[in-house]
């Protein structure tokens, strides 16, 4: 069977040049970076290269890049290191369970937090930032992009608010990074996650940008690498990897991979909604990254579609996946105001730099036929003339 | 050869379904497994009463984890779909407020009726699966003479769960599949060994899967809690057969027909629970004696065999679970109510428990006693 990927904003595969660059530090290139002989200097230089590199994609300086095990400790490592006890935090209610639940947890330490909401688009309000700031609140943490529909938040506007504030901003920018240009000074924050897997190097690596002068509490303690900001031997073929990634992310934006991308993302979208009625983009009229595009469809269950896709070879998702793998509404959808079952009939569709117009030719054949067969089992739908 | 068919297997992560998926799979046909999230074991976790962590349990990650495993090892797709909602509203919900009103309820037959063969059967539709299979022991066939779908009992007796299957509709046991009818549950097992199960030993699950240790009172207690609804008042009096009042009752919830323990009554001769007189919150005590009655109404009648009770008809009725089917005639009196008259008392009738009629291996149908 012929399998479609369109699941990226879950994970990328790893591109070849990647996986070439980061063989050697498997095999012959093993030395534990932090040693002082000839295997350490040569594995502290590959570290330092990568370094550089994602110090680039990000517009940085590499000092102020600390590589971490991915995203999820990235967001944890900018939200507990940047408060105390005490503090007050503001994020939004469309953030990752990794900024949600590191969120939570800062209020049973002890720390007050408000959850700022977004409006039907998708976009949270700098006003709403702004008008929730106190005396105490030591930290923003907003997402750059969002995981489920894309939609690219205010961050430069935030970053302003923050900074006439004197308040820490940190970004989850684990779904924009390699999709769009991010440049930290010019939005002016003082932390951003990035996730490796999210943009073409393997699982298990990821970075924190930290400005410079910034006190970070760290999350482990242990050895002094990262500058003391984290302890751990690091993982150097996937640090190189996504020095890579990051290198070819930025190769990308000077060809046009995105404009490419998002041409195959519309060319899925408009043939989608072209060929079903009763279905719409979720963040529609909000700006989003390129290669996302979350599609309700109504009287449709999206468990039911995702599984009957994937039997067919086509891999998209639904929702958020809970610990047994089983589905639960999407709490964006839903902070979106989405009915319930509206956002339960909804699929993200992410595509990736592997994704070709094949695929999104096979895309159009099988969604449409998938979704008509599925409301013909279902009670609620009756077809209504649909105007060409 | 059978014909070969796209079938969902309902996995639950024990060693019945596992064996069912095993079997069809080797006999070559498409498989898909599916496991069922209907409720969330940590959502009481911690509450008063409740256990911090459950393991080994219903929809908890161990068991999920189980099916996934034999999902991979036997090479079929597998995924697990959430019914959580609709769990809660037609199984957790009745159970408590059944409680509540005084009855005792069986809330593995709603689950049957509302979400393993109805949920779940639409999702297998949707995904494009002829049929369900499932790890019950019952038996399923069409009778030619009849034009009608049979449920019968299995071959291991000692592991027939046909009783909480007779809500079942035609429609539903026309694409419902019971693998495991003729099969004993050592054959099972032997099975599951030879498939290479890994979970082949895995013991039997015995208690209601969404109240941890069986304790219903504490669940009651703390799912109101965490919907921040009080606790009815649900205490009153403690009445004897004729009419005294010899004391009081913590709340009628807290009572089962046929109970003799925990009553707070000392008297010369054993007492028992007889009756709970959900109107006027009394609990009714009496002797042994008492327990026994010939006649049970029971309604929202469900048939199989037949598709009409014109009129009296000698059958078994079965009124619990672990209760062996007793021989009675059973006639309709109403447009949805049945007359139970049994040759032989029975004892602890039980409102909320449903009474299930056979005639020898098949289920002519059942309803729920009132």
């Amino acid at each position: 069977m012929r399998r479609i990927y369109l699941d990226n904003n879950a994970t990328t595969p790893v591109l070849p040049e990647v996986l070439e660059a980061m063989r050697p530090y498997f095999g012959e290139h093993f030395g534990n970076a932090s040693s002082i002989h000839h295997h350490g200097q040569e594995t502290r230089a590959a570290v330092e290269r990568a370094r550089d590199l994602v110090a680039s994609l990000l517009g940085c300086r590499p000092a102020e890049i600390v590589f971490t095990s991915g995203g999820t400790e990235s967001d944890n490592l900018a939200i507990a290191g940047l408060t105390s006890a005490g503090d007050h935090v503001i994020t939004s209610c469309i953030e990752h369970h990794a900024v949600l639940n590191a969120c939570k947890h800062l209020e049973d330490k002890g720390c007050e937090v408000t959850y700022v909401p977004v409006d039907g688009r998708g976009l949270v309000d700098p006003g709403d930032v702004r008008r929730a700031l106190r005396p105490k609140t030591r930290l923003i943490s907003i997402m750059m992009a969002n995981n489920e529909t894309g939609v690219l938040q205010p961050a430069e506007e935030i970053g302003k608010i923050a900074g006439e504030a004197d308040v820490h901003f940190h970004i989850d920018g684990v779904q924009a990074a390699g999709k769009v240009a991010i440049d930290v000074k010019r939005i002016g924050c003082q932390a951003l996650s990035i996730s490796g897997h999210k943009m073409h190097a393997p699982q298990g690596v990821g970075a924190l940008y930290v400005r410079a002068g910034t006190q970070l509490q760290p999350l482990f303690y242990g050895g002094r690498h990262e500058r003391s900001r984290r302890a751990g031997t690091e993982n150097v073929p996937g640090i190189v990897a996504l020095g890579k990634a990051a290198e070819l992310a930025m190769h990308g934006f000077e060809r046009g991979d995105d404009k490419k991308i998002s041409a195959l993302r519309d060319r899925l979208q408009q043939g989608i909604l072209a060929q079903i009625e009763a279905a719409g983009v979720n963040g529609d009229g909000a700006p989003r990254v390129p290669n996302t595009s979350n599609i309700y469809f109504d009287h449709v269950e999206g468990e039911s579609m995702v599984i009957s896709l994937d039997l067919k070879g086509m891999a998209v998702s639904t929702g958020a996946a809970c610990s047994s793998g089983a589905i639960e509404p999407s709490h964006v959808l839903i902070a979106m105001g989405l009915r319930r079952d509206r956002a339960r009939a909804s699929i993200r569709f992410s595509l990736g730099k592997q994704n070709t117009a094949d695929d999104i030719d096979l895309a159009l054949a099988l969604v449409p036929e998938t979704i008509m067969r599925l409301r013909e089992l279902s009670p609620g739908y009756t077809k209504t003339a649909v105007s060409s | 050869m059978p014909k070969l068919e796209t079938i969902a297997v309902a996995m639950s992560g024990g060693v019945d379904s596992s064996t069912v998926a095993a079997m069809l799979r080797a006999e070559g046909h498409n498989v898909i497994g599916l496991t069922m999230q209907l409720w969330n074991q940590r959502r009481l976790a911690g509450h008063e009463g409740m256990p911090e962590t459950v393991t080994g349990r219903c929809c908890s990650l161990d068991d999920v984890y189980d099916a996934r495993r034999v999902a991979e090892h036997i090479g079929i797709p597998y995924y697990v779909v959430n019914h959580e909602e609709r769990f809660e509203r037609d199984v957790v919900r009745p159970f408590v407020a059944e409680y509540l009103s005084g009855r005792t309820p069986i809330p593995c037959s709603l689950c049957n009726n509302h979400l393993k063969f109805d949920q779940l059967l639409v999702v297998a539709q949707q995904i494009g699966a002829d049929c369900v299979a499932t790890g019950h022991y019952a038996r399923v066939e069409f009778d030619d003479a009849r034009g009608r779908w049979m449920l019968k009992r299995p071959t291991d007796r000692s592991k027939d769960q046909t009783y909480f299957l007779f809500g079942l509709t035609q429609e539903q046991l026309s694409r419902t599949l019971f693998p495991l009818g003729e099969m004993t549950k050592p054959e099972v097992r032997e099975l599951a060994r030879k498939q290479g199960l890994a979970l082949a030993e895995k013991p039997d699950s015995q208690e209601i899967c969404f109240v941890p240790g069986g304790d219903y009172k504490r669940f009651i207690d703390a799912y109101l809690a965490e919907r921040g609804e009080a606790l009815p008042d649900t205490a009153g009096e403690l009445v004897t057969a004729s009419g005294e009042v010899i004391g009081g009752h913590s709340g009628i919830h807290n009572f089962t027909v046929g109970q003799r323990k925990g009553l707070g009554v000392a008297t010369g001769s054993p007492l028992y629970v007889i009756q709970i007189n959900g109107a006027d919150k009394q609990v009714i005590v009496g002797d042994s004696e008492h327990l026994y009655s010939r006649t049970l109404r029971a309604r929202r009648v469900n048939l199989i065999a037949i598709d009409d009770l014109r009129e009296p008809m000698r059958v078994s009725v079965k009124i619990r679970h672990r209760h062996e089917p007793a021989a009675a005639v059973l006639e309709k009196t109403g447009g949805d109510e049945v007359l139970v008259t049994f040759d032989e008392p029975q004892r602890a009738i039980t409102p909320g428990q449903a009474a299930v009629f056979y005639d020898a291996d098949m289920v002519v149908g059942g309803a729920w006693i009132v």
